[in-house]
């Protein structure tokens, strides 16, 4: 396991060049080890992830690429505590946190974490506003989150005109294309200022222009915001964007 | 606060939602509606039978009843005298009313009490009940000239009118002796032509139904001078207004008797074997308690009458027994301990001491459980309304467990999702509670004029007055109950959402955002 872990922070290092020093912090941000996870269809255990591990560090844009089945999704949703490993340790910001109790997850995916998926994951019964401002609605009881509505509104709508949404403010997520929609899903991952991003083929369902926006946004939170971003893709021309790729194949980084 | 908000946004988009809500509201009503209902009417038996019975009891075993009833009123002082109002002597005995209508002897068993007026007054609602508003003031057994109330005075609204109480009393009785002369003057008449014909027909013809022919005469006949119809009275006589009227279709009372004519009493006398005596009675006044089974069976005679006509009296002592004396208790003073403390203080195998509950206590807990069973009937349907929450929300977790995830992967907890769901079914049970509340409600206020309609629209009365002696169908609003209806719904609609919502916060977030 060890040897896994060295040969990742070796890869890491050999790709620092595109890394200036001043982003790269002591230890990594977010580091797993030997990551497993098998499925169950049935009475057989089909393994997705044999035993992967990574380190990211601060203020990095990684691509974990792969094709489609190899378990890159899996590894996000791992990293992101969605699920669980069946064996295998995930350590962001150096404290252990695949062992943690639901409530602490629940906390880290709501304050440190943002995520966007490849289907955006929007409410539809929420306008663009209220879907950005919910992780601060999850994260405040009603009282607490009435007092400073005010504030809170204007930090989303700040956030929406980066996105270049803010003229979309009312609309529910029908009425908007998919690279809005995309967009607004950014706008509300980045709302509780995490430090962390997961991305899960953010550009999978959209047209090839929408898609450069979307990579162009994020690459310009990674280098004003100094925002980790986790990216997974299938597309290289995307991955290509990004400081560093990995590629996993077959369960295993390759 | 996302529970709230989506809460909000759920019932406001989910419509198959409503279903549920219209289920609750059904059942809400209906509840409020029936207990209401059913309060009124029991309310208005228990105080026409506290009028009508008065508090305590107290009755004599034996068959000639107490010999000193005097006597017993000042032990019974003694015993529980702080607490008691007032007392009253009564007879009661079982008997045959008998009088003629359109040609006929009608017969019928009563029960006839021995009242003494004045005090019966001051124990009992006896007064209030009666149709002439003098005797409503102070009752005597004398009839009136007229006056008589030609609606019901305890009606509220407007009722039909009671056209023939118009002439009752001494007019109409001058009436009936003018008409009773003329026929007996045609009749003499016949009967002298028959007699020259030489065709003879037995005397006894001339009324061959009349079952009290060989009686002796009434007492002012008996004293040799002639009984003058249209200027005496025989002893009064206070008729239950059920046996004397009947109420047609229209709800107008259409009487068989009126005040001013006389009818026929036989009952048995004291002395044993019992003998049957009778006699003559005018009708003075009618007694209306709106409780049918009273109204068609009580006859009030004064007491003395009836114990002179069944021998029950002392010559010596020139003191008259009674079977019963009626006590009234004082405001708040508690029936069940004075019962109890005369119970101890008398011998139970001579003296039944009871209370108008212990009385009644039969159709009192008739009511109690009729109106239980109802609502645990109705009770039933709010929780098939809970059953429809339940399927409902089930689905609406289904449709929504993508959603579910996507709060998940947001951080929301499980027990926030869980909220969400619990949330929505308190507010479905909110409105749909809320609503049934108002609608029962509006319903109660307005049963009468509803009532009405649905007579219309079916050309059937739903309230029938002829089988209740009410006009108006009576209600009472319990806040208790209401309450409790309300409680009863909402943690129905809330217990209904627990399964669903337990199923939304178990969903694992990658499957559930992997869920299309």
């Amino acid at each position: 396991m060890n040897d896994t872990l060295d040969r990742t922070v070796a890869e890491s290092s050999s790709t620092a060049v595109v890394v200036p020093r001043s982003r790269e912090g002591n230890s990594p941000q977010l580091m797993a080890t030997g990551l497993k996870k098998n499925y169950h269809k049935g009475p057989v255990e089909v393994p997705v992830l044999r035993g992967v591990s990574l380190a990211v560090r601060q203020g990095e844009f990684l691509a974990i690429v792969g094709p489609s089945g190899c378990g890159k999704s899996t590894l996000l949703h791992l990293l992101g505590t969605l699920d669980v490993p069946d064996a295998g340790e995930i350590y962001f910001q150096n404290r252990r946190i695949d062992n943690i109790s639901s409530a602490q997850r629940d906390r880290l995916r709501n304050r440190d974490f943002g995520m966007i998926f490849q289907f955006y994951h929007l409410l539809p019964e929420m306008t663009t506003l209220e879907n950005v401002l919910a992780p601060l609605m999850i994260a405040h009881g009603a009282w607490a989150y009435w007092k400073q509505r005010h504030k809170f509104r204007a930090l989303a709508e700040e956030l929406l005109a980066r996105v270049g949404l803010d003229h979309r403010l009312k609309h529910r997520p029908r009425e908007l294309s998919g690279g809005e929609m995309q967009r607004a899903a950014i706008a509300r991952s980045l709302i509780t200022k995490p430090s962390l991003l997961l991305a899960d083929e953010p550009t999978g369902n959209l047209d090839q222009e929408s898609g450069r926006d979307i990579i162009k946004i994020l690459r310009d939170l990674n280098e004003q915001q100094l925002l980790t971003i986790v990216m997974v893709t299938h597309d290289p021309a995307i991955a290509a964007a990004t400081d560093r790729t990995i590629r996993l194949a077959d369960g295993r980084v390759a | 606060m996302y529970k709230l908000l989506l809460c909000w946004r759920y019932l406001r988009t989910r419509y198959i939602a409503f279903a549920s809500i219209v289920s609750v509201m059904l059942g809400v009503a209906t509840m409020v509606v029936v207990n209401s209902v059913m309060a009124g009417f029991s309310g208005e038996m228990q105080n026409r039978i506290r009028g009508i019975i008065c508090d305590v009891v107290f009755e004599s075993r034996t068959m000639e009843g107490m010999r000193d009833p005097d006597w017993h009123m000042d032990q019974i002082r003694r015993v529980a005298g702080d607490q008691i109002e007032g007392m009253t002597p009564i007879c009661v005995v079982p008997a045959m009313l008998s009088y003629k209508y359109g040609g006929n002897w009608v017969t019928q068993q009563v029960q006839v009490i021995g009242i003494e007026e004045k005090s019966q007054c001051k124990v009992s609602d006896f007064a209030k009940y009666l149709q002439h508003p003098a005797n409503r003031r102070e009752m005597n057994f004398n009839l009136r000239e007229n006056g008589y109330d030609t609606t019901d005075h305890q009606a509220e609204g407007p009722v039909p009118a009671r056209t023939q109480m118009q002439d009752a009393g001494w007019v109409h009785r001058r009436e009936v002796a003018r008409i009773q002369e003329y026929q007996e003057k045609i009749l003499k008449k016949e009967q002298g032509a028959q007699a020259v014909l030489g065709t003879g027909v037995a005397p006894s013809a001339a009324s061959p139904h009349n079952p009290f022919e060989r009686r002796p005469p009434a007492m002012a006949e008996s004293e040799g001078s002639k009984f003058d119809m249209a200027k005496e009275q025989c002893a009064g006589v206070v008729l239950g207004i059920a046996m004397s009227s009947f109420r047609n279709i229209k709800g107008e009372d259409r009487f068989r008797v009126l005040p001013g004519e006389d009818i026929q009493l036989t009952f048995p006398t004291a002395g044993a074997p019992p003998k049957a005596v009778s006699d003559k009675f005018t009708v003075v006044d009618f007694y209306e308690s709106k409780m049918a089974e009273y109204d068609a069976q009580f006859v009030f005679v004064p007491i003395k009458e009836l114990q002179r006509l069944r021998g029950m009296f002392d010559p010596s002592a020139n003191i008259g027994f009674v079977n019963a004396i009626e006590i009234k208790l004082k405001e708040g003073a508690d029936g069940n301990a004075v019962r109890d403390k005369l119970r101890a203080a008398f011998e139970p195998s001579l003296y039944g001491i009871y209370t108008w509950r212990d009385k009644q206590g039969a159709l009192l807990a008739a009511v109690q459980m009729e109106t239980t069973i109802l609502n645990i009937l109705l009770f039933l349907i709010i929780a098939v309304a809970g059953f429809g929450i339940l399927a409902i929300f089930y689905m609406i977790v289904v449709e929504k467990t993508r959603d579910i995830g996507i709060l998940k992967s947001l951080g929301a907890s499980g027990r926030g999702v869980m909220g969400i769901f619990l949330t929505y079914g308190l507010s479905l049970g909110v409105v749909g509670s809320g609503v049934g509340l108002v609608a029962g409600l509006a319903f109660v206020h307005y049963i009468n004029q509803i009532a009405d309609f649905l007579g219309w629209v079916t050309g059937r009365p739903v309230f029938n007055p002829e089988i209740y002696y009410f006009y108006r169908i009576p209600t009472i609003i319990n806040p208790d109950t209401i309450c409790w209806i309300v409680a009863g719904a909402l943690s129905i609609a809330v217990l209904a959402s627990v399964l669903p919502a337990r199923r939304a916060a178990r969903l694992h977030p990658v499957e559930a955002l992997r869920y299309e």
